[in-house]
């Protein structure tokens, strides 16, 4: 296929690779090792830690849907951060945003500081903070989500490219919440793009998986060599998934985005909710920034006046379930505090304000209205 | 190649294109095609699948046939056999018949003007009888389930010869690892490969092997047309399966001796159905025909009461249908396998309610032995 649109894309993840059969569907090669012709020959594949067919295709999906050099599937979204952490060396710093996902906070705070790899925790949303951090810090790496988790903040991930690129530090930015459907960061001059796969990517609900996505030849080198060498890979049922879930995903962000911000609206004019983070929102600080891009996804967080009533809204909700993880067909609502965020630093979650009134949404592809009469049920 | 080599190598061994050890699991509905005016190898999957072809490859060369073919379940496959008839055809089928099958004789095909009879096949003569101008069949199992009686395979697939009939053999219990019914003459091999062939409780397959190239084109046409195929993801589970059937077989097999053993010496036992006892009707056929006495073993208790009583004190084995799996499981064939047939047809068959099967895993001997005397106390 000549370059097409992400749809197109999207829609077609993994064909076109069975020559032998012509299989539209990628084979679910569950294998652990191949057979050779004969000494020095190879069918370009040995090991499956090394490349497995079906992981392949993915990751060739993945590259081709983020406009990168290659893609990388991992059994998990942090074993795919530990590969990204594996660039850096014991000296090294590395400038995080600060309200980030509670695992990979958690990666970054207890795993890569004892390793000697400082992790410094900064408002990547804040353009002008980031350059100064940089200009501070002499960091080698700047990981970046965006919109942030749970709090939906936006980097002006062109800016910030430019800075960490007159530093020489690497940009990584997590594109779970929006996927390559909705923001293109590679294109916008990051280095490396990371995913957690289990949620929109997949979304499904049904598997946990991780990926990455390189902007040049020289990362990929360097993130395959971990790949290989560390070994998290995603197998093969499970790299099947992930493409299958690939298929549909402009269909269910599109759809997710509608109900979100339906529902972001609806929750604004409530009295019971005394502040709503949803990108799609005229007034949130990041709307402008993704106003361009492909949409404002299905994450919406907010702050419930009366923090008592947290465990019956959580207890009684009946078309949300309640649960961690997000990106899923099926709605979810997760209190960030005591579940995603449980990790964190108490000083940094009271300086961002995750409280004990602060609830996130996952919007699935239910019809909207029920979800809302849901909602206005357990408020 | 000798058995357990065979059932690790037959049929396609590997993935011929990337060389990966286990076949892909090729979970497509279609295929792409390059040119419409040569038909490629594969153009929709319920026609041919490359994963359930593999495992068709593999069972038709275990079984020493032309051609195999994969089902969703054992009935699918013998149902699908059963296709190869005409309305008003005649079919001798052995007394001690699954339960499953009997009732597709007796309700499904005898609506569509398949005929039956039902004969003891452990007695030749009683099949000679049974024969009818109209005769085209002949479907038996050995041993049989869950008494295990003997049928003498040579002999009925003589009759099947000199009568023009399709012999067609139920070979679940013993897979092609013990016996191998072709190399006696009979031309449809079927299994619910649900039991040892898959061997894991974790999937319902079927599979019917050909004789022939003809028979082979015909049962492929029925497969297509019938489309009671076996998916690809349980087609590579089956194959799988397949890869371990010897090794659990021997294993399994060692451990049902012991317990036969065992249970003739049990005063609460009155009979115990086993191939491997010295003194089970039609030992020596069965030890000419088939290389062990399987993993089954059936045993009848005082009455209802005791069998129900032993059903709720077993700890080790599942008190579950089906059988040849890993995992040791305990039946009522009354209300379980048998439960389609009347406590008429069943008292004909020997199968009273004081009757237990059980399927022999791979637990250690010594625990089960010890679970079943307590259950039995």
């Amino acid at each position: 296929m000549d370059k097409a649109a992400i749809e197109t894309i999207l829609a077609q993840a993994g064909t076109r690779w069975d020559r032998q059969a012509g299989a539209i569907s990628m084979p679910i090669f569950q294998t652990a090792t191949f057979a050779h012709s004969e000494l020095g020959k190879s069918t370009g594949f040995d090991y499956s830690r090394t490349s497995n067919p079906t992981r392949l295709a993915l990751e060739n999906a993945l590259a081709a849907a983020e406009g990168g050099d290659r893609g990388f599937a991992f059994g998990s979204g942090l074993a795919a951060v530990d590969a990204i952490t594996r660039l850096l060396q014991p000296g090294d710093r590395i400038l995080v945003t600060e309200d980030l996902y509670g695992g990979t906070y958690r990666l970054f705070a207890q795993l890569s500081k004892p390793m000697g790899i400082e992790p410094i925790f900064i408002d990547t949303s804040d353009t002008a903070a980031v350059a100064a951090a940089l200009d501070q810090s002499k960091a080698k790496m700047l990981f970046v989500e965006t919109p942030t988790n749970p709090l939906l903040r936006v980097a002006d991930i062109p800016a910030i490219a430019a800075l960490a690129r007159a530093a020489g530090a690497w940009l990584v930015v997590d594109n779970t919440f929006l996927t390559a459907y909705s923001q293109q960061p590679l294109a916008q001059g990051a280095d490396l793009v990371l995913y957690s796969a289990s949620k929109y990517l997949g979304g499904h609900n049904d598997v946990v998986a991780g990926a990455i996505v390189t902007g040049s030849p020289e990362l990929s080198e360097r993130i395959g060599f971990f790949q290989n060498a560390i070994g998290g890979i995603l197998g093969p049922m499970d790299s099947w998934l992930i493409l299958r879930g690939l298929k549909t995903l402009a269909l269910r962000l599109d759809r997710q985005q509608v109900n979100a911000l339906a529902i972001a609206q609806w929750l604004q004019q409530h009295p019971r909710v005394t502040k709503v983070h949803y990108p799609g929102l005229p007034d949130h600080p990041g709307h402008t920034r993704l106003q361009s891009g492909g949409g404002f996804g299905g994450m919406i967080a907010f702050e419930v006046q009366d923090p008592e009533r947290v465990p019956q809204i959580l207890k009684n909700v009946k078309v949300f379930l309640f649960a961690e993880s997000l990106g899923g067909v099926e709605s979810l609502i997760t209190y960030p505090l005591v579940q995603t965020h449980a990790d964190v630093d108490p000083a940094l979650l009271a300086k961002l304000n995750i409280n004990n009134r602060l609830l996130r949404l996952s919007v699935g592809i239910e019809q909207v209205d029920d979800l809302i009469r849901d909602l206005e049920h357990v408020l | 190649m000798r058995a357990r080599t065979r059932m690790i190598h037959a049929g396609r061994d590997r993935d011929p294109h990337t060389g990966a050890s286990s076949i892909p699991i090729y979970q497509t509905s279609t295929f792409a095609q390059e040119d419409p005016d040569f038909p490629p190898l594969y153009d929709y999957a319920r026609g041919d699948n490359p994963t359930r072809e593999a495992l068709e490859l593999a069972i038709a060369e275990l079984e020493g046939g032309a051609a195999a073919f994969a089902y969703g379940s054992g009935m699918a496959a013998i149902s699908s056999a059963l296709m190869l008839f005409n309305p008003g055809d005649h079919v001798i089928a052995t007394r001690h018949i699954y339960g499953g099958s009997y009732r597709a004789l007796t309700t499904l095909f005898k609506r569509w003007k398949l005929e039956h009879t039902f004969v003891d096949a452990s007695d030749v003569d009683a099949v000679k009888a049974a024969l009818q101008p109209n005769t085209r069949g002949l479907l038996i199992e050995t041993p049989a389930n869950p008494l295990q009686q003997i049928t003498d395979l040579r002999a009925m697939a003589e009759i099947a010869k000199e009568h023009d009939l399709l012999s067609m053999i139920d070979n679940t219990f013993m897979t092609p690892y013990l016996q191998r019914p072709i190399e006696f003459g009979f031309d449809v091999i079927l299994h619910s490969a649900t039991k040892f062939i898959g061997g894991h409780s974790d999937v319902i397959a079927g599979l019917a092997v050909a004789r022939d190239a003809e028979l082979g084109a015909r049962m492929k046409r029925i497969q297509n047309t019938f489309g009671a195929i076996l998916g690809p993801q349980d087609s590579w589970l089956t194959l799988r399966g397949l890869k371990t059937l010897a090794v659990r077989m021997d294993a399994q097999q060692k451990t049902t001796a012991q317990i036969a053993k065992w249970l003739v010496e049990q005063r609460a036992v009155r009979q115990v159905f086993f191939p491997g006892l010295p003194d089970h009707p039609g030992r020596a056929i069965h030890e000419q025909q088939a290389d062990g006495p399987g993993a089954v073993v059936s045993f009848e208790l005082a009455d209802g009461a005791a069998a129900k009583a032993m059903l709720k004190r077993v700890q080790i084995p599942l008190v579950a249908v089906s059988l040849g799996g890993v995992e040791s499981i305990l039946s009522y064939p009354a209300k379980m396998s048998h439960a389609s047939m009347t406590a008429e047809e069943r008292n004909i068959r020997g199968i009273s309610d004081g009757l237990l099967r059980l399927s022999v895993g791979l637990e250690d001997a010594d625990d089960l032995i010890e679970d079943l005397q307590q259950a039995m106390a």
